[in-house]
């Protein structure tokens, strides 16, 4: 099974590296979302706005990022895969894969926002801890529905209207944490906030775990 | 007459004694006075609603068990029912909130997670209309139904619970609401909740048994 999930992961690293242009085109999508957002504040904006702002635009990134998970290889291909791979591994190399994106996609849009619409954040740990957590949430939220959504014809609106709903739950906690991150420079108060997101975030992995099989051969 | 549906009795009953005693009950002295009323209407379809949602849930666990269309008929038509009646506890909600809280819809963890259960079974609906094959629609509906529903649970009962912030009564820190329900009271809400809990499962029924038809006939 670990070898099996470490050779799927460097499949996918190996993948993304041969067809550099899926990745150029959801970085160009994170930065001119961003640029879009430095054009339309003339003036600078409050931190609440920039935590809100920031969240949002995460959430499409990551919607945009995780929803060819199923859909980049030639169905060919993924009949081969169900020979010789076990649909665990499958499910597990893909969350772990896009767990390494989505780290890398929300670091990236921290620096841009960084750069493009000043800094409000007091307590740095704290708010990386939470981009942390939240790459874990959404990648394990949004590689079922990606799986869900690529059986169903993949269309990129059905992806984001299945998302949504159930990616709120995480958001409200994690907005509330880097809320945190933005008005104190201590942890006071967020350690309630990390055991719920981690508690929720298991179970969901779990629950993927077990629903998986059913989508993984039609 | 079917011996069975003794049940559909007690539900006229219950929803007939809830309607004119909730009209009629003496309301003890609160903040909102006589609006209290609405407390037998408007909780009642959110009931109903966890209940129809809760069916559609084991259902769907059923047909991923036994690959049986008949579980999945019943999955469909309750996350229908348990629409139906989100849509009446937000229109008796917003009613009550403009009076109360003086607008129709408020910022708060209750009813935002309310607004949340009705994008995802409206999703869920989209997602089966989206598929053609009726035993491939079957299958990703109940993944997709089995996957959101706990997240669900966990936004709309357990963390506005936890955040402690919430406006609406049910939580802990209720202004308005005593959570210790006059006894005079407890007499009408129970039947209600009853009844309009039951009046969800004969809607549902009947829903089923068109769903059967219109399937026989297009075979």
């Amino acid at each position: 099974m670990l070898t099996e999930i470490k050779t799927l992961i460097a499949k996918d690293f190996r993948l993304e590296f041969r067809q550099k242009q899926t990745i150029y085109g959801i970085l160009l999508y994170l930065v001119s979302t961003i640029f879009i957002a430095h054009l339309a504040f003339v003036n600078a904006i409050s931190p609440e706005t920039w935590n809100s702002l920031f969240w949002i635009i995460l959430l499409f990134v990551a919607v945009n990022g995780i929803s060819k998970s199923f859909i980049q290889e030639n169905p060919c291909r993924q009949l081969y895969y169900y020979t010789i791979s076990s649909p665990q591994a499958a499910l597990l190399s893909k969350i772990i894969y896009n767990f390494f994106l989505m780290s890398a996609l929300s670091a990236l849009s921290f620096v841009f926002f960084l750069l493009l619409m000043g800094n409000p954040v007091v307590h740095i740990p704290l708010f990386l801890a939470t981009l942390a957590l939240g790459s874990l949430a959404l990648s394990s939220v949004l590689t079922l529905v990606a799986a869900i959504a690529s059986r169903a014809g993949h269309s990129f609106s059905l992806m984001a209207i299945l998302a949504f709903p159930i990616v709120l739950p995480f958001l409200s906690v994690l907005m509330k944490l880097s809320r945190l991150a933005l008005t104190s420079t201590r942890w006071q108060g967020s350690g309630s906030l990390f055991l719920i997101l981690i508690a929720v975030n298991l179970s969901v992995i779990m629950i993927a775990y077990l629903l998986f099989p059913y989508l993984w051969k039609d | 007459m079917n011996k069975r549906d003794y049940w559909k009795f007690i539900t006229c009953a219950l929803l007939l004694y809830s309607v004119v005693a909730g009209f009629l009950v003496e309301i003890p002295e609160t903040m909102i006075g006589q609006a209290m009323r609405n407390l037998f209407f408007h909780v009642g379809m959110w009931f109903a609603m966890l209940a129809m949602l809760t069916t559609s849930f084991v259902y769907s666990l059923r047909y991923l068990k036994k690959f049986d269309e008949k579980q999945d008929i019943i999955a469909v038509e309750a996350a229908q029912v348990g629409l139906m009646f989100g849509v009446l506890g937000i229109l008796t909600g917003m009613l009550w909130a403009r009076f109360t809280w003086g607008s129709f819809w408020v910022k708060d963890p209750k009813l935002n997670g309310v607004a949340v259960g009705m994008f995802i079974y409206l999703a869920y609906l989209v997602l089966r209309g989206s598929v053609d094959d009726r035993g491939k629609k079957a299958k990703i509906g109940a993944v997709y139904n089995i996957f959101a529903f706990p997240l669900w649970i966990v936004f709309v009962l357990v963390m506005p619970r936890l955040s402690g912030e919430s406006i609406h009564p049910g939580t802990e820190s209720s202004p308005i609401l005593p959570n210790h329900l006059e006894p005079s009271l407890r007499l009408v809400f129970y039947p209600a909740m009853i009844g309009w809990i039951l009046l969800g499962f004969w809607i549902l029924q009947l829903g089923v048994r068109i769903r059967k038809i219109e399937i026989s006939n297009d075979q």
